[in-house]
């Protein structure tokens, strides 16, 4: 019951996207409303199938690929409609949506079935250290998004070719604005992640840091963020460096969630892609 | 100046030589400068001219407040009619359909308001941006003005004769900025307006590129209305650095008109059903069309009492019901003699019209009308 509705949203999401994709290209009101609507629709499905596999399974259910990306995808919907909120920015759902339904899109094709928990998992430190994470990376999400579309309008304007883009596009003041939301919702959730992270491999492992693959790449994606935020508070970096960076650094987090995986063996290789 | 008469009121001859006599012309000096249409033609009309399709400049929106002025000052002096009346408030509403379901007027199409345009998606709100005037012109100020209206912050001025920059930023309610002193000021602004007669650039790379450092990267916009240019094209290149000049805005505009031209076909569409629409409750409100259903209404209502006085009576003897329609028939054909014949007079001088949205109104006669309401 739980699988059914968590892959099920993937469904809602996809109609979600495809209707904030129909505003953005036909500007028609009722695409953006309908979307957001779906998208909260599949927000409240998520968050039941996940409050009962959490039920069933006994532990938090962020544990294996399936789960990982499907909680992905949950929260990169939630950051998406806070943000909108914030900004009243519904061109935003056009790019932020379909990211999501990918995500979704993936988690559908793993292998879904509960498994019983890998007791170097079980502890209390998996909530904090994991949800936490894809937080910041969902923020992170929202924040690539936003440097993207910061990208394509100032193309516009440097090129001084105003079309169709110009026009849906918001101005480059709130894309700049929200890469620096963004930055200070997402950095110091990443920050805490990965010190959760390392407490818990003391823990577990009896070491803090082990240059395992996972967490050099939590290194590098921390290091890509924090000059981000260096740039941007000391030197005002902004504008283009800003969304280029911001565009990197969630490059650096799909790899470190990811790519990782792909290596071989390392000691974060629970959530393995089924092969 | 556009004159609108009901039907009957006056001649198109009549309303020539008024405006002859108004204004001390001759009436063949008048004569070529007036066109005039009847009927379905004036109703599209007046549609087309309240959606700006009929401007210079398609889809200005100036030209429906004119219409709105002319409208409030007849109603202000009671020379306008139900019918009129009725007329107008379609008119609006049929430009408000073109504004809201096309993209006629979607987007700036003179220089200075595509000036704001691109100053909006740079800085989102003007509300706390400074612009700089460098040099005096017509274009320049009513930039200013426009972005003013849209509500910058505050504006600085400068000019080689400084006496013309303290006159401006009075008017403008801004600051004086001695020319030499001019690059010192540049950290502050946010938007520069330019046009000076300078033969070659007034700003370089170098000074901008200093310049946008000092702002730790807020963005500048730049709008070179001089020619020769004032402002140095390659500033473009400096991140966070826009510069348009009269050509780039040009370009905009045209582009711009471009796309409302492609956006004309669709609100002519809207007119032409508005005007059909408009056209069957007219000629619902003709004479022949409203006696005939104000007969149909009072025929119902005699039917109808007729058969109840029947059951009340008890009774289905033919003599009886006789004398019962009789009576019916004879009350209501006195009723209607009167409003009848005044119809057929065509109002004994009156608007005939007039007096039909009356008897209409009166009786109730909403048939007809319908598709208008």
């Amino acid at each position: 019951m739980q699988t059914l509705l968590l892959k099920s949203t993937t469904a809602t999401y996809l109609v979600g996207a495809l209707l904030y994709l129909y505003f953005i290209v036909t500007l028609k009101e009722r695409g953006a409303r309908l979307g957001r609507m779906f998208l909260l629709i599949g927000v409240v499905m998520h968050l039941f199938g996940f409050g009962m596999r959490f039920a069933e399974a006994g532990h938090t259910p962020i544990t294996n690929l399936f789960e990982s990306l499907s909680f992905f995808a949950l929260v990169i919907v939630g950051a998406f409609l806070a943000t909108e909120l914030r900004y009243n920015l519904r061109v935003l759902g056009a790019f932020v949506a379909p990211l999501a339904f990918l995500f979704s899109l993936l988690s559908a094709f793993q292998k879904s079935e509960l498994q019983s928990l890998n007791p170097a998992l079980n502890s209390s430190w998996l909530p904090v250290h994991v949800i936490v994470l894809f937080i910041a990376y969902a923020f992170f999400a929202v924040q690539f998004a936003a440097g993207i579309m910061y990208l394509m309008q100032e193309r516009q304007l440097k090129g001084k070719h105003l079309g169709a883009i110009f026009k849906r596009l918001p101005s480059l003041d709130v894309l700049d604005d929200i890469n620096y939301r963004c930055l200070t919702i997402g950095f110091p959730l990443l920050t805490i992640g990965i010190i959760t992270g390392s407490v818990w491999a003391q823990d577990a492992w009896g070491t803090y840091w082990s240059w395992d693959p996972k967490e050099t790449a939590s290194l590098a994606t921390w290091l890509v963020y924090a000059a981000l935020l260096h740039g941007r508070l000391t030197v005002g970096w902004r504008g283009r460096k800003a969304a280029i960076v911001a565009i990197v650094g969630f490059l650096l987090v799909v790899f470190t969630f990811l790519g990782i995986n792909l290596l071989p063996a390392g000691k974060h290789t629970y959530a393995s892609i089924a092969r | 100046m556009c004159v609108l008469a009901e039907e009957g009121y006056t001649g198109t001859a009549d309303v020539k030589a008024f405006l002859a006599e108004h204004h001390g012309l001759a009436l063949s000096d008048v004569d070529g400068h007036l066109y005039h249409h009847l009927n379905e033609e004036a109703i599209r009309h007046l549609f087309r001219v309240s959606s700006s399709l009929d401007s210079m400049v398609l889809g200005e929106p100036q030209i429906l407040g004119q219409v709105k002025d002319a409208y409030g000052y007849a109603s202000e002096f009671k020379s306008i009619g139900a019918v009129l009346d009725k007329f107008f408030s379609k008119a609006f509403s049929v430009a408000k359909r073109v504004r809201t379901e096309t993209k006629v007027a979607s987007s700036a199409v003179s220089i200075s308001y595509a000036g704001v345009e691109l100053a909006r998606k740079i800085f989102g709100d003007l509300k706390d941006k400074t612009v700089m005037l460098i040099g005096a012109g017509e274009m320049c100020e009513l930039a200013a003005r426009h972005l003013l209206n849209a509500g910058v912050k505050g504006i600085m001025v400068t000019n080689r004769t400084y006496e013309r920059a303290v006159k401006l930023a009075e008017e403008f309610d801004g600051t004086a900025i001695r020319f030499e002193e001019m690059v010192s000021h540049l950290k502050t602004a946010d938007i520069v307006i330019s046009s000076t007669g300078s033969p070659h650039f007034i700003l370089k790379r170098d000074d901008v590129e200093e310049v946008i450092r000092i702002r730790r990267n807020r963005p500048m916009f730049f709008v070179d209305m001089a020619v020769p240019r004032d402002i140095d094209p390659d500033i473009n290149d400096i991140d966070n650095v826009y510069v348009y000049d009269i050509d780039d805005l040009n370009n905009v505009i045209e582009t711009n008109l471009e796309e409302r031209q492609k956006e004309a076909g669709r609100a002519e569409e809207i007119v032409v059903t508005e005007v059909a629409a408009f056209r069957r409750w007219l000629d619902a409100q003709q004479v022949t069309p409203t006696i005939v259903s104000l007969r149909r209404k009072f025929d119902e209502i005699r039917e109808a009492e007729v058969a109840k006085a029947m059951s009340m009576l008890g009774t289905d003897d033919p003599k009886t019901r006789k004398v019962v329609e009789a009576l019916a028939s004879s009350i209501l054909n006195k009723v209607l003699h009167a409003p009848v014949t005044a119809l057929k007079n065509d109002g004994n001088g009156r608007d005939p019209m007039e007096l039909v949205a009356v008897v209409r109104e009166l009786f109730d006669l909403t048939d007809g009308g319908k598709d208008c309401e």
